[in-house]
This record gives C-alpha cells, sequence and structure tokens, in this order.
C-alpha cells in the first residue's frame, strides 16, 4: 500500500532522515521505533507532505506522491495525527472532529453525523461538548486520532498515540486501533512505549540517528543486538546476553 | 422559528419603524452604528473567523470608493452599476494580496504588517497618480435622487446601511453553518491540524480575503456617496483600518454579532464624549476625549473580556 524508497531530508547540516525505506501492507498495522531525536517524526512529516524530502519515492497505492502536499495525500487516502497534540483549542470536540469530516462532505449535518460515529468509536461520545482545551492528555491523543479517522482514510500515521497515557487508557486506545485495523483501516505507527507497540504491531521498523537499521516482527526486532545498543548503549547486548 | 429568529425579526422590525420615532441626529447615529458595523464584519470574517489579523483593511474600503467615484465622476457611470464593479476591485485587491502574502507563507504578525504596508501604498499612490487627482481628493457633483445613489432625505442611507448591515450578519451566520466556515475556524485555531485534515489552507485563505475585500470595498463606494467626498486620507488613512479591527474585536472577534456590538458601543463613546464636551466647560479641552476612552475601553476588553462583549451574553446563556 505505502512503499517509502530512500527517503532523504536535512535541516541545514542535520541529517535528519537518512536513505530510509519501508513498505506498509494493506491491512496491517506496522510500528516504527527509535531512541529519542532518531528522525521518526520527520520520516512521518516527509511522507504526509509536511516536509519536502530531499530524496527518495513516497508511492501509495502504485501512485507516487513524493512532495505533493498534504490536503493531496489526504485526498489519497493517507492522513497523519501529531505527537503533540494539535487541537482547535476553542471550539467543541464535536466541531474538531467536524472538521475533518467536512473532508468527504459539504453537508453539515452529514458531518455532524460522522462526528458522533467516529466519537463513538474512539470512546468520546462523553465529551462532543467539551472544548478542544478543556481535554486531558489521553482526550488530547483520542482527539487526534477521531479528527485523522474522520477524513475517512485508508492508511493512517500515528505518531505517539500513547505517550503520556497511563496504562488503563494505553490499554483503551489499544482497543480502539485493534477495532479501526479491523474496520479496514491500515495504520503506520511511531511509539515509545514498547509493551503497546509489540503487542500491537506485526512488523516493526527501528529508526537510529535518521538511519533504519532493522526491520522484522516484534520478537525478532527485542533479539537484535543492533537495536539493544541503539536503545541502551554500546556493549549493552553483550552485557544483556552474559 | 427558534427564540433566536424571533428575536432577530423583532430587532430588525424596530430598526425598520425607528426613524420614525427618532429625530434625524439618532437617525443618522444609526446609519453610522449600521455602516461600522457592516465594514467591521468584512474584517471579522478574515480576521475573527479565520484570525488572519489584518491591520490594512482600508485598502479595500479604500479600493472600492476611488473606484466607484472613477467610474462616476470621471468616466459618467450611473454609481449603481460602479457599485458591483467597485465590490469587485475590492476582491481583485484582496486575491492580490492574500496572493502574494500566503504563497510567501507570511502568518500572524508579519501578514498584519504587509496590509499595513500595502494601505499606506496605496495612499502615497492615490496621493500621486493624477487619475485620482492626487491630494485634491474628488468630488463627487450633488445630483439628489434615488436613481444617483444620493438621495433627498439621508433616511434612505440609513436603509442603505441597514441592508448592508442585515446582508453583513447574513454572510457570517451563513458561515457559521457552512464547511468553509468550519475549516476557516480550523485554520485560525490551528493552522498545521488545518493542513493535516486535508484542508488547503493557502486557496481557503484566498477565498476569504477576496470576499472580504469586496465587502469592505461596498462600503467604500456607500461611504463616498454619502459624503460626495474621496481624499486619500479618507480613503486609504490608518485610522477606519484600525475602526474595522477596533468594532470586531471590542464586540467579538469571530462572532456574528460582534462587529455590531462593537460598532454600537464604539459610536456610543464617539457621540457621548462629543455631547459631555459641550456640556462640560472643564472637558472642552480635553481633546479627542473619545480617543481616551476608547483607549481605557480597549485595555479593558483584552483585559478582562479577551473575546470581547459577545462573550458576556455567550457565558449568560450558558448559566440560564
Amino acid at each position: 500500500m505505502l512503499e517509502v524508497e530512500g527517503l532523504s531530508k536535512a535541516f541545514g547540516g542535520l541529517r535528519a532522515v537518512e536513505q530510509a525505506s519501508l513498505r506498509v501492507d494493506a491491512g496491517e498495522i506496522v510500528g516504527l521505533i527509535g531512541p529519542n531525536g532518531a528522525g521518526k517524526t520527520t520520516l512521518f512529516a516527509a511522507i504526509a507532505g509536511f516536509h519536502r524530502p530531499d530524496a527518495g519515492r513516497i508511492v501509495l497505492d502504485g501512485r507516487d506522491i513524493t512532495g505533493q502536499a498534504p490536503h493531496k495525500i489526504c485526498a489519497a487516502g493517507m492522513v497523519r495525527t501529531f505527537q503533540i497534540t494539535q487541537p482547535f483549542g476553542k471550539i467543541s470536540v464535536r466541531e474538531n472532529i467536524m472538521v475533518g469530516a467536512y473532508f468527504r462532505t459539504g453537508q453539515r449535518r452529514e458531518a455532524a453525523r460522522v462526528a458522533e460515529d467516529v466519537a463513538m468509536r474512539v470512546g468520546m461520545q462523553g465529551q462532543l461538548d467539551q472544548n478542544g482545551n478543556d481535554l486531558t492528555v489521553a482526550g488530547r491523543k483520542r482527539l487526534e486520532l477521531a479528527r485523522a479517522l474522520a477524513t475517512g482514510p485508508r492508511l493512517l500515521l500515528l505518531d505517539e498515540v500513547m505517550a503520556g497515557l497511563n496504562p488503563t487508557e494505553i490499554v483503551e486506545i489499544i482497543g480502539v486501533l485493534k477495532a479501526i485495523r479491523a474496520a479496514g483501516v491500515t495504520i503506520l505507527l511511531i511509539e515509545h512505549v514498547m509493551q503497546a507497540v509489540t503487542s500491537l504491531a506485526e512488523r516493526l521498523y527501528v529508526l537510529n540517528q535518521g538511519r533504519m537499521i532493522a526491520e522484522g516482527t516484534p520478537a525478532e526486532i527485542a533479539e537484535n543486538p543492533q537495536v539493544v545498543e541503539a536503545y541502551l548503549g554500546p556493549g549493552a547486548a553483550k552485557v544483556l546476553r552474559a | 422559528m427558534n427564540r433566536a429568529a424571533v428575536l432577530a425579526m423583532i430587532a430588525l422590525a424596530a430598526a425598520i419603524v425607528l426613524p420614525l420615532l427618532v429625530p434625524g441626529y439618532l437617525v443618522n447615529v444609526g446609519m453610522l452604528v449600521f455602516f461600522l458595523a457592516f465594514i467591521g464584519q468584512s474584517w471579522n470574517l478574515s480576521g475573527g473567523f479565520a484570525g488572519q489579523t489584518s491591520f490594512g483593511h482600508v485598502v479595500f474600503f479604500g479600493t472600492g470608493a476611488y473606484t466607484s467615484t472613477i467610474l462616476h465622476v470621471t468616466y459618467g457611470w450611473n454609481p449603481w452599476l460602479a457599485w458591483p464593479v467597485a465590490m469587485a476591485a475590492g476582491g481583485l485587491v484582496g486575491w492580490i494580496i492574500a496572493f502574494l502574502s500566503f504563497r510567501a507563507g507570511l502568518r500572524g504578525s508579519y501578514f498584519a504588517l504587509i496590509t499595513l504596508a500595502f494601505a499606506e501604498v496605496f495612499r502615497i499612490l492615490a496621493n500621486s497618480v493624477p487619475f485620482t487627482k492626487g491630494g485634491l481628493g474628488m468630488l463627487i457633483k450633488a445630483e439628489p435622487g434615488a436613481a444617483n445613489f444620493q438621495f433627498r432625505d439621508p433616511v434612505w442611507f440609513y436603509y442603505v446601511a441597514l441592508a448592508l448591515c442585515v446582508v453583513s450578519l447574513l454572510i457570517a451566520w451563513r458561515l457559521t453553518q457552512s464547511r468553509f466556515g468550519a475549516r476557516l475556524v480550523a485554520i485560525r485555531e490551528n493552522e498545521d491540524a488545518a493542513r493535516a485534515l486535508g484542508i488547503d489552507v493557502f486557496a481557503e485563505k484566498v477565498k476569504v480575503l477576496v470576499l472580504s475585500g469586496a465587502m469592505a470595498a461596498a462600503g467604500g463606494t456607500f461611504y463616498a456617496q454619502k459624503y460626495l467626498y474621496v481624499d486619500p486620507n479618507i480613503a486609504f488613512g490608518v485610522d477606519k483600518s484600525v475602526e474595522m479591527l477596533l468594532v470586531a474585536m471590542v464586540g467579538g472577534a469571530g462572532t456574528i454579532f460582534g462587529p455590531l456590538m462593537g460598532a454600537a458601543t464604539l459610536t456610543a463613546i464617539n457621540e457621548g464624549t462629543r455631547w459631555l464636551a459641550s456640556v462640560v466647560p472643564a472637558l472642552k479641552n480635553v481633546q479627542p476625549l473619545s480617543l481616551i476612552v476608547y483607549g481605557a475601553m480597549l485595555i479593558l476588553i483584552v483585559g478582562r473580556l479577551p473575546d470581547g462583549l459577545a462573550s458576556l451574553f455567550a457565558r449568560r446563556r450558558r448559566h440560564a
């Protein structure tokens, strides 16, 4: 469904992402992990059209979408959420989600119906009339998800939807994400919470210092010495094995 | 029909019969309120709903005033016919400014400063090019008659201003009910999130500035026909920009009735202080008193009621 080939992005002298490639097939949940500052969010932003890549190609359903504007990519069926939540603060949750829903319809009534429907799916039906700014961290994360979902995507790019949540909230959101996938939406997610990502994703990619260093099932990744060292420092793999 | 619609109908009926009940001076004040509410609403569409604060909205107003006046005085057009052309010219200037500044990615205070710069450039141009008659300004020959957009009885200007104000309220109301309006608010609240949700931010911002520009230009033509005179300072002076912004901010930016409430408040202050200065000898030399009160008012609003007077009503309704 989504293929990224040799994507590079530099900011001045800082090479945030270098020659990164990944593939997501329809119906999968794929995780993208890596230590802080590895370039995960930059890679996401480039895929979603927020940064123009310096090199590489992004292909969605066989169509080259490299360097296209976010609204065109959204029309092609791919939408992103933000790690730092970006609610429309002074309007209600309902109106927030309606902005997403308006992507598929010009009718207010239909947009409101979609918004309520989506709110139900992410468990926000009780908060529809609260303002975006009045939500808790967990609420804001759900709102990010809900708005993106309301645009009717086939592929969701989720940037750390679980960061900052407590264990109960994480269990809840994992259920929500599984239901979304079951409804036919493919998911690529960046995640820091390891247990969460291993219980969700079938495959993982590991990004470190802008480069893809590993790819595989969660079990394979946990065994990979390069990955262990990326997280815990050089030599750590040897120590752990001993 | 719901309660708000009934209230609006009653208010409209009252505004229509008002001139029959009050002296001519108050009719003129009412005309000023509706006119100010109208141009304030034009600012409110782009500055309030879409959050694109402009310091130079007068550029559209002046474009409208000059376009219709030049067509009328120099080329002999009927002012009614020149009116839509003036609006188109205002829309075109809106498109040009929006295209240039939003393509360059200007946001917030940078956009505000660019609009101010445009207004100043237009003022200087109007002062120096021959077809505006420079700093002398342009006089429109008095030919009273409704066919010439000049009225023997000033009450008709009151009614035209009222009609403009009602149209502007309907546009604002329509905006709050539509996808276009929802997208503008999304852009105001968070541009990046709006982009991620598939909104073509650039196109929407250009659209709203064209609409706003055309409206302000309509106000410009009205003003020129009412006072039968335009000059660069009237048409492109910074005070009108400030007035438009102020009525919207004081009343409540991004609300339907904000500009009308702001216009009523500001006009009341204006007239009240003038009256006070005429009866209290000690205040005679404190001029212009209205500006001092404006300033104090603005400090109060920004400090205590950042969402404007309209928020007072919204809050009360929620408690009720």
